[in-house]
């Protein structure tokens, strides 16, 4: 049941009515029911924003830090205690603004953390600011003439730092957005996981893309399954799929080689 | 080695001079240890790293200097509002911005107690010797544990790169203080944040039987967030008063020659070897001067200063900054008019003639 994993007392959410994060936060919820984790293996560490408040709504050990830092923060759980699962769910203002530099690395060192990107394109929490996935031409309050930055393609970052799994999805796919973080937490080396939400309250309202079931539409509508007939038809649809799965080694694994072999060598030396 | 001593778990850190040898030293021990060493990608991500890794249950330090150790203090103040034991050593170097990367200063002396935004208290630690920049690193644990909370050890660039002898203690012989961790049953409601009777607050491993929410957001006692006014106005209280209203406690001091010193100097980190060189000079001409030398920065330790100062013709600050400390004291004793600065900011060392200068200047002896 979805409701034994989160702290009752501590809601309503304070999430906007038609916000695409809670569909986020239930998938991974059901991701973690489908691998039959225990509620105290995982560590939930987030950063600032409106995704990131998911961390208190869960009953799991949870970590609410700082703007962008969160991969750091992760960093030192999962070197802590690496026989635990740590998520870390962030927006892409957190994940890719202020905190870039930090995904980059986490993803080079392949350190075996989650790390789940809800995409809204825009600055919910402060009020709609563009964010550095919002698309080229777009509004947001501080773009009212028009947003004169190019966005990031998540995928494509993570692939270049060196992601060994990168799966990208929509809450309006919420299978997939379920079978994909169940992979990724599956999976032994850092995972980034994309999942497109839908902000109506500012992305939407500031371009016209009408309420939450409208942008849905849109997600439905303008992505395709990678290899799909629909998305080899029309190339401008975004892929939806997993990227990138491949084994390599984890970062927290070459450390624990890398004392016991301190540790043998100290050993030889003795006798 | 303090830390090694102290039982470090886990170190987080950015290169950056003149704290490198710290980084370099603990790659190759810490393995050894079976503790864990990580290079971050910068200061930001190592205090946030040493956090992460502090609720798991570990001892944990990083080490910067000047630039980094601004970069770290949001994250310092993350501790600070989430009461995670954690140790900072700031091996002080000339500043503003890059500054003078290889010579001495104590210009973050303000910076340690004021760093973060917010009103809060921290704990600041410094040490001359070698030999008690040993012994004030197992204190810095030590206290982080007991009041969680982060410590900075604020050290400076002439300890940073001398080399004296250091006798280690034998295991046991300096007490190390671990982790109080609650006896509060599985199943049972733990409350992270609910303080007992002495204000204490035992910890709960992440991992461990008991699952509670962390944020910097001002939290109830469940560590969940919270706006309201009472839940603020008791947490603030209690994050300051925890350790202002132990200062006394806290205040770690040493004192040379004071009992009949008419002239007293005051000095921390590295130019208090300067000033006891001075004093012990002095006293062989037959001098009445006295040195009280503080190891304790933050809470500021008023009242010993207060008490050490009273009766005394005249009262030096010798320090490495535009006074910094000296103000301190000014504001802690009763006859702050006697109160004088002895300083440089220059980059270069401190010596005991610079010192000697200033005190013939106060005592009309000319320079």
């Amino acid at each position: 049941m979805v409701r034994d994993y989160i702290r009752q007392r501590f809601f309503p959410h304070l999430w906007c009515a038609g916000c695409g994060h809670g569909t986020v936060m239930s998938g991974m919820i059901r991701a973690v029911e489908r691998l039959g984790l225990e509620r105290n293996e995982i560590v939930v560490v987030s950063g600032i924003g409106c995704s990131s408040r998911m961390s208190g709504y869960l009953d799991f050990h949870t970590m609410h830090t700082i703007h962008g830092r969160a991969l750091a923060f992760a960093t030192g759980v999962k070197m802590g205690r690496p026989d635990l699962k740590v998520i870390v769910p962030m927006g892409d203002g957190d994940a890719l603004a202020i905190g870039g530099n930090h995904l980059i690395h986490a993803a080079r060192r392949n350190l075996d953390l989650t790390a789940i990107i809800m995409n809204n394109r825009i600055y919910g929490m402060t009020g709609g600011q563009f964010s550095p996935m919002t698309p080229f031409g777009e509004k947001g309050t501080t773009a009212p003439l028009g947003n004169i930055d190019h966005a990031f393609d998540i995928v494509e970052l993570a692939k270049g730092a060196g992601a060994s799994f990168v799966a990208r999805t929509t809450t309006y796919h919420v299978q997939e957005i379920t079978r994909f973080i169940a992979k990724a937490i599956q999976h032994k080396g850092f995972s980034a996981v994309e999942v497109m939400s839908q902000c109506p309250t500012y992305y939407g309202r500031k371009n016209r893309l009408g309420g939450a079931v409208d942008m849905l539409e849109r997600y439905r509508d303008g992505t395709a399954p990678i290899g799909s007939k629909k998305g080899t038809e029309n190339p401008d649809l975004i892929q939806r799929g997993i990227f990138v799965e491949e084994e390599r080694p984890e970062y927290s694994g070459e450390y624990s080689t890398l004392v016991n072999n301190c540790r043998r060598s100290a050993q030889d030396g003795e006798r | 080695m303090g830390a090694l001593y102290a039982g470090l778990g886990f170190y987080a850190g950015y290169p950056i001079t003149p704290s490198t040898e710290i980084a370099e030293i603990l790659a190759e021990r810490l393995p050894e240890l079976g503790a864990t060493f990580v290079q971050m990608e910068d200061e930001i991500s190592s205090m946030g790293a040493i956090i992460g890794a502090s609720l798991t249950g570990l001892k944990v330090m990083t080490a910067t200097s000047g630039p980094g150790f601004s970069l770290m203090q949001e994250g310092i103040g993350y501790a600070v509002m989430a009461e995670v034991p954690s140790v900072v050593v700031n091996m002080q170097r000339g500043g503003p911005s890059t500054g003078l990367p290889t010579s001495v200063a104590q210009g973050d002396v303000m910076q340690a107690r004021w760093g973060t935004h917010g009103d809060h208290s921290i704990i600041a630690l410094t040490a001359s010797t070698l030999q008690d920049a040993f012994e004030i690193t197992v204190q810095a644990f030590n206290l982080a544990e007991t009041y969680r909370t982060p410590v900075v050890l604020l050290f400076d660039e002439v300890l940073a790169h001398m080399r004296e002898k250091v006798t280690v203690p034998a295991p046991g012989e300096l007490e190390v203080v671990e982790r109080l961790r609650t006896s509060v049953p599985k199943g049972t409601n733990y409350h992270p944040y609910l303080a007992r009777e002495d204000g204490r607050l035992p910890m709960s491993d992440f991992g461990g039987r008991h699952r509670y929410n962390v944020t910097g957001l001002v939290h109830d006692m469940w560590g969940f967030p919270s706006t309201d006014p009472k839940v603020a106005y008791d947490l603030l209280h209690h994050l300051v008063d925890k350790l202002e209203n132990r200062a006394d406690v806290i205040a770690h001091y040493k004192e040379y020659y004071l009992e009949d010193a008419e002239n007293l100097l005051i000095a921390y980190g590295s130019p208090a070897r300067s000033a006891l060189h001075l004093v012990e000079e002095r006293r062989n001409r037959g001098a009445k001067i006295g040195l009280l030398e503080l190891q304790s920065l933050w809470p500021f330790p008023k009242r010993t200063v207060r008490k050490k100062c009273e009766g005394r013709s005249h009262i030096l600050v010798v320090e490495m900054n535009r006074g910094q400390i000296c103000q301190e004291v000014a504001k802690a004793v009763s006859n702050p008019e006697r109160v004088y600065l002895s300083n440089r900011f220059d980059g270069m060392f401190i010596s005991p003639q610079d010192i000697l200068q200033t005190l013939n200047v106060i005592g009309g002896r000319g320079i």
